[in-house]
């Protein structure tokens, strides 16, 4: 599949750091730092590898919010996560008038989504379109839960791109719950990717734990789309590690012995084990990596602590273009 | 100057803009070979082709959904909604994307879209072909609402909202669409978004109005002036972010204010009017604010009496002005 033993290991470090920020949101919200975290724990791999099968900065991306690797991966950095949780200035996806999470980055084509679930969707279907009409060899990645793709707003969306062929991956993250609902009572099919042979596209179901498989996966469909090819819907599974947010209580629907059980596929841990079984890291620069990834998170933690919050007055725009205030 | 329809003027304007810019396209229900099922789009398929001229899918939210897409990528979508009341499943991407998104995003996102909608009863629609639905709107921070209510502004200001760098709803009242008839110049011109226009000047009372009933007011304020009562008729034209000034400065000459719409009474636009008017001019009235509007009643119905019963018209319109005028 041609991946260098180098990309191999920063691919790692990517879901290493994106786990280390993840975990310090949480602890900064037990510690009443911050108001709110929505988490992506176990997500790591599915999101990792399918940022590294795009042309990041050139392909564009419609995420949701549990898009934290993903986001890094496409340049997000550490401390412009911990702006956004703080609520402060700097924070590129909104000036911290969203919640955190509500990703966005205009500098890597990550448009800005809302948290009504499948509205990115027919975005994508429409950035498709306009790549399309514009003849260029740029794809869309959008991705979104198990549990939105009940939406009409993602089966439209899906329907257009297969209608036009679109250059759309539409990536499915399924993390087994919607807050507290399973997919079964979602969906009447095992896969969301079985919804493609209504709609007209090609469907896969792929182990979302597997950063290098999903990275095969999706680079193959990205390259079709890249060359006219056509959409593809892809369904990555992973367990969802920790509940929903921080202001849900996994405790009222699911056992701890399940998700200790789902632990063990932690993606980390399996990209860990791998990589050092194929003799690309040694354990001790796992453990380098885990520190240093600590480092940057604490370091981006007092940066964020000392910048300032907006004015209350940046409140009142820009609600139309013409208020835009260019820094 | 050659005399022109409104759905003339319509069609004459994307045809302009398209010519003006390549970016511009239009997409919508039947709006290709077919050339709308209004005729707004006639020709423009045989000039433009299928490529710009792009027959969606049956599906309103994506009609919307996927134009936001495209002018998140640069592009400048016209997307027809074939009838108002066909709208509504595309409010979540109108409310909670396409108005929010400049603001969400602090200016790093925008959405340069027009989208059309023929609105309005007496035409033996039904619940269903009949509706107004402005007020949905005119309460949406991030969206620019225009009316206009002749061929010239129709032209002149479809034109502006395409250019405009924000989301428009660009409201035609169908049923003049081929009663009302104007001159146009074949010249360039644009009629600026935001500025109501004085139609007639008078001094016993400001009749405001838009669209279709700007029509039968104007006609209304013939009439009356056969009786002696001279009466102001303003053509409100953009009702969000609404023209305050033009307002209150009628109300200070003429001291009493009717306003006019088809749509239901309670919680319809003119009770944003009256509210400035109470506001701004109280001790310029020389009479209570008078709302003359559709009875609230679910929808206008089909058989004729009782749709001419739900109607506001012209002969409405000079009874309750002569009522105000008399006060």
């Amino acid at each position: 599949m041609g991946l260098s033993s180098e990309i191999k290991k920063e691919m790692y470090w990517m879901m290493v750091l994106s786990r280390k920020l993840d975990e310090r949101a949480w602890i900064l919200h037990r510690q009443g730092k911050i108001a709110f975290h929505i988490s992506g724990i176990g997500h790591e791999a599915a999101q990792v590898g399918a940022a590294y099968a795009l042309k990041r900065g050139y392909d564009w991306v419609t995420p949701y919010y549990r898009d934290l690797a993903l986001m890094v991966c496409l340049g997000l950095t550490p401390e412009e996560f911990m702006l956004s949780l703080m609520g402060k200035v700097g924070e590129p996806s909104s000036g911290s008038r969203q919640m955190p999470s509500h990703f966005g980055l205009r500098r890597a084509n990550a448009v800005s989504h809302s948290a009504p679930v499948a509205t990115q969707a027919p975005h994508a279907a429409g950035i498709g379109l306009a790549i399309k009409m514009k003849k260029e060899d740029k794809v869309v990645l959008t991705t979104i839960g198990e549990g939105s793709t009940s939406q009409g707003e993602w089966y439209e969306a899906v329907n257009w791109a297969a209608i036009h062929h679109l250059p759309v991956i539409f990536l499915v993250e399924n993390n087994q719950y919607a807050i507290s609902v399973p997919p079964e009572k979602q969906m009447a099919v095992p896969s969301s990717a079985d919804k493609a042979c209504g709609l007209g596209l090609p469907g896969e179901t792929v182990d979302g734990t597997d950063v290098f498989a999903v990275y095969e996966t999706i680079h193959r469909v990205i390259e079709k789309a890249r060359s006219g090819g056509g959409p593809a819907l892809i369904e990555a599974r992973m367990y969802r590690i920790t509940p929903h947010s921080s202001d849900d209580d996994d405790r009222t629907y699911r056992s701890k012995e399940e998700v200790d059980e789902n632990k063990k596929k932690d993606p980390i841990l399996l990209a860990r084990t791998r990589l050092i079984e194929e003799g690309i890291i040694t354990e001790q620069e796992a453990d380098e990596m885990d520190k240093k990834a600590k480092d940057m998170v604490t370091e981006a933690v007092k940066r964020s602590e000392e910048a300032a919050y907006p004015n209350a007055e940046e409140a009142s725009y820009p609600v139309y273009v013409e208020e835009v205030q260019h820094a | 100057m050659p005399e022109k329809t409104l759905v003339e003027a319509v069609r004459d304007a994307m045809d302009e803009e398209m010519a003006r810019d390549e970016n511009v396209f239009v997409v919508g229900e039947d709006v290709g070979q077919r050339g709308g099922v209004f005729r707004a789009t006639v020709g423009l398929f045989d000039k433009y082709g299928g490529e710009r001229v792009i027959d969606s899918p049956l599906a309103e939210l994506s009609i919307v959904g996927v134009s936001i897409g495209a002018a998140l990528y640069g592009m400048k979508p016209i997307a027809e909604i074939q009838f108002g009341d066909f709208i509504f499943p595309a409010m979540n991407q109108i409310v909670s994307e396409a108005a929010k998104m400049t603001y969400r995003s602090n200016g790093e996102w925008t959405v340069p879209m027009v989208i059309r909608a023929p609105y309005g009863g007496g035409i033996g629609g039904g619940l269903y072909h009949s509706q107004s639905i402005e007020a949905f709107f005119t309460h949406v921070p991030g969206l620019k609402v225009v009316i206009p209510s002749n061929p010239y502004d129709a032209k002149g200001l479809l034109k502006s909202a395409v250019r405009d760098p924000n989301p428009v709803i660009f409201m035609e009242p169908k049923k003049g669409y081929r009663l009302i008839r104007g001159e146009v110049p074949d010249e360039e011109f644009l009629v600026p978004i935001g500025p109501a226009k004085i139609s007639r000047s008078g001094s016993d009372l400001s009749i405001f109005a838009y669209g279709m009933m700007h029509y039968y007011a104007m006609a209304a304020a013939e009439q009356l002036e056969k009786e002696g009562i001279s009466a102001e008729v303003i053509d409100l034209r953009t009702l969000y972010p609404v023209d305050r000034q033009t307002i209150l400065e009628s109300v200070k000459r003429t001291g009493k204010a009717l306003i006019v719409h088809e749509d239901n009474l309670t919680g319809g636009y003119g009770g944003e009017i009256a509210a400035i008017i109470a506001e701004h001019a109280f001790t310029d009235l020389d009479a209570p604010v008078r709302r003359l509007a559709g009875p609230d009643v679910p929808g206008v119905p089909f058989s004729h009496p009782m749709q001419e019963w739900f109607m506001v018209n012209e002969e409405k319109i000079a009874d309750a002005a002569r009522k105000l005028a008399q006060y």
